[in-house]
């Protein structure tokens, strides 16, 4: 199981149009993908009700771990889009 | 099913099936289960999220900007796998699949309101998109209104927001018809600017059955649910007929003894322009500039807000363009500014001028936009402010625009203190033009949006004709033009009764020209002039209106 550990550095945290790339970019990927804030519960990272739900604001830590081919890939362009400015 | 009537107020005979706007999609009961077949029901419950997903995303493309953004991230709502995962999971214990999205949709919409802020207001979208899919699954029209329609729809609704007509044309919807609302509501003015018959103020109107053919005439009120194939035809036969009567009469607006009234027409963004100069519009006297403003999460930038001022200067080349700055607060709060303090009456609060003095930043930047326009232009850009109460703020706007480089600037006489005290007021602005929706609104205490008090808002009132009186002659004092660029210089016999008043021009809805143009160029400026004194000299509009109309013979050739 691959996974990344990403600050959050958009103003308006991972919500809005940050959170709608994020799970467009996920929902492309064949494989699962999970994003969890901190240490907390991982959700499914192609759900945008499920990434919402975590407000994530600016400065949270988000986890992101995929399993299978092509994970790393998939991971860093995720970790690209979380930790945008 | 009998017919009704409402208060006509945009003339014109609509024809069409009825599109009755509902916002309250019914909640399925609970308890509600399926017939047994799980796997059908969950085809059904994907089918029917999938069915709202595209029509959001379709939506989303033709408008583009932010609004797609929006519309983009409601469509991933609709088909948020997790959500997926949890209908179904409902359908498999037994229950319907409306009730299923329901329930499902509430979970996730706990969580959003639970969390507040940004999140919590995202629980309007999700509820929008639960009610589509609820909406389909029912077999009910879904909430929200169709942009494109296979022939034009008459539009039925409680009452209508700007936000619903956002992307209405003439080519969609054949009438509006609406339970609330008066003469001066918004969706009056938005028919009249489209050119749409319009009936407000009928009762009982989203009983009609969606889907019935509805006959609309915007001018009597009646509203025919279901007619008959000739009542159709004749109504039609009598609106063409006197439309060719007013088209016979053309040219720049004048009395018949030739005092000129240029008759201009009000706009609310470049798309209406094509209406204006259709109408015959010898230019712009109210462009109201909101639709840059409103609905948006930040300030227009300064080369779209350029273009959009050029459009419309362009489209009438030596011609003059009177804009409105911004007028937001009230009902047409800003996305983009924090929010004002809890206003109990918003109408009597920071809008108009007053929110400009306190966000300096817009007003500079619109002003500048607006001069660099002017400069690339031949028309003759005139600027006003709206709301404007008293003579210090007309000579503080005037010093601004000055600065900004714009050389003729007014105020709206909206407020009932500054048609009181004209004469100072004239003093400092270049014009005045007269917002009678907004002034018989401050003038009678009777908020413009409120149906009931239709009456109240008649620009008829003599206490209102009376503030016109005022204005006009304070600003003859000093020399300087008044005009009206409220709804009621689209009445044709008031109109008349304006210019006896001393208004020196009209500015209205486009589709109200003519009518307007026939009436005055069939009476002298001394009928004009006896017609405003008998309707002052009357105690009620009703009387208003009919011992003005004995000293306006020529209105009886014209049918009006």
């Amino acid at each position: 199981m691959a996974e990344r550990q990403v600050t959050v550095e958009a103003e308006v945290g991972l919500h809005a149009r940050p959170a709608a790339t994020f799970v467009q970019t996920a929902a492309e990927a064949p494989l699962d993908v999970t994003i969890a804030k901190g240490a907390g519960q991982p959700v499914n990272a192609k759900s945008i009700l499920a990434v919402l739900s975590l407000d994530v604001r600016k400065g949270d830590i988000v986890v992101i771990k995929a399993d299978g081919d092509g994970a790393d890939e998939v991971l860093d362009r995720l970790a690209v889009i979380a930790s945008a400015p | 099913m009998s017919a009704l009537t409402g208060v006509g107020v945009s003339p014109g005979i609509g024809f069409g099936p009825a599109y009755v706007l509902t916002h309250d999609t019914p909640v399925p009961p609970p308890g509600a289960r399926h017939d047994g077949d799980a796997r059908a029901e969950r085809a059904r419950a994907t089918q029917a999220l999938e069915e709202v997903a595209a029509d959001l995303e379709e939506r989303g493309a033709r408008v583009g900007g932010e609004a797609q953004e929006i519309l983009g991230a409601q469509a991933m709502m609709a088909r948020d796998p997790g959500l997926a995962t949890g209908v179904a999971e409902l359908i498999d214990e037994g229950r319907s699949a409306a009730r299923a999205v329901y329930e499902e949709f509430g979970r996730y919409r706990e969580m959003l309101v639970g969390a507040g802020g940004y999140l919590g207001e995202r629980a309007a979208d999700l509820d929008d998109v639960r009610d589509r899919a609820v909406a389909v699954l029912e077999g009910l029209p879904m909430p929200g209104l169709p942009s494109l329609a296979e022939q034009p729809y008459v539009l039925v609704a409680r009452d209508l927001a700007p936000a619903d007509t956002a992307l209405l044309s003439a080519d969609v919807v054949a009438a509006f018809v609406t339970e609330q609302g008066g003469p001066t509501s918004h969706t009056a003015i938005l028919a009249r600017a489209l050119g749409v018959p319009a009936v407000v103020a009928c009762l009982e109107a989203t009983s009609i059955p969606h889907g019935v053919p509805v006959l609309v005439d915007g001018a009597s009120g009646l509203v025919r649910p279901a007619p008959l194939a000739e009542e159709v035809t004749t109504a039609r036969n009598t609106a063409s007929a006197r439309e060719a009567v007013l088209a016979a009469v053309t040219g720049p607006g004048m009395t018949s003894d030739g005092h000129a009234v240029p008759l201009l027409a009000n706009i609310g963004g470049p798309r209406d322009v094509d209406a204006a100069l259709k109408y015959g519009a010898e230019g712009i006297g109210l462009y109201r500039t909101e639709f840059l403003f409103l609905d948006r999460m930040s300030a227009p930038s300064d080369e779209e807000q350029e273009a959009a001022y050029l459009d419309v200067l362009n489209a009438f080349p030596g011609g003059r363009v009177v804009v409105r700055t911004l007028d937001a607060g009230a009902d047409k709060p800003l996305a983009f500014l924090p929010p004002q303090e809890d206003e109990p009456n918003p109408a009597l609060g920071q809008r108009g001028l007053r929110l400009l003095r306190a966000y300096p930043q817009i007003l500079n930047a619109q002003l500048g936009a607006l001069a660099r326009a002017a400069s690339q232009s031949s028309a003759k850009l005139q600027v006003m402010a709206p709301m404007v109460a008293t003579a210090e703020e007309a000579a503080w706007y005037v010093a601004v625009c000055r600065e900004a480089g714009l050389p003729s600037a007014g105020v709206m006489i909206e407020i009932p203190s500054a048609a009181l005290r004209a004469s100072d007021l004239a003093a400092e602005a270049d014009f005045f033009s007269l917002g009678t929706n907004d002034l018989a609104q401050y003038t009678f205490a009777a908020d413009r949006q409120v149906g009931m008090l239709t009456a109240l808002q008649d620009a008829w009132q003599p206490a209102l004709l009376d503030l016109v009186a005022l204005a006009a002659t304070g600003a003859a004092e000093r020399g300087k033009p008044c005009g009206v660029c409220g709804e009621a210089a689209g009445d044709p016999v008031l109109a008349c009764v304006l210019v006896g008043l001393g208004v020196t021009s009209l500015s209205m809805g486009a589709p109200a020209l003519p009518a307007v143009r026939a009436a005055l160029s069939r009476h002298t400026r001394e009928q004009c002039l006896l017609a405003a004194q008998a309707a002052l000299a009357a105690v009620s509009a009703q009387e208003a209106r009919a011992a003005a109309r004995s000293h306006l013979p020529g209105l009886a050739g014209l049918a009006l």
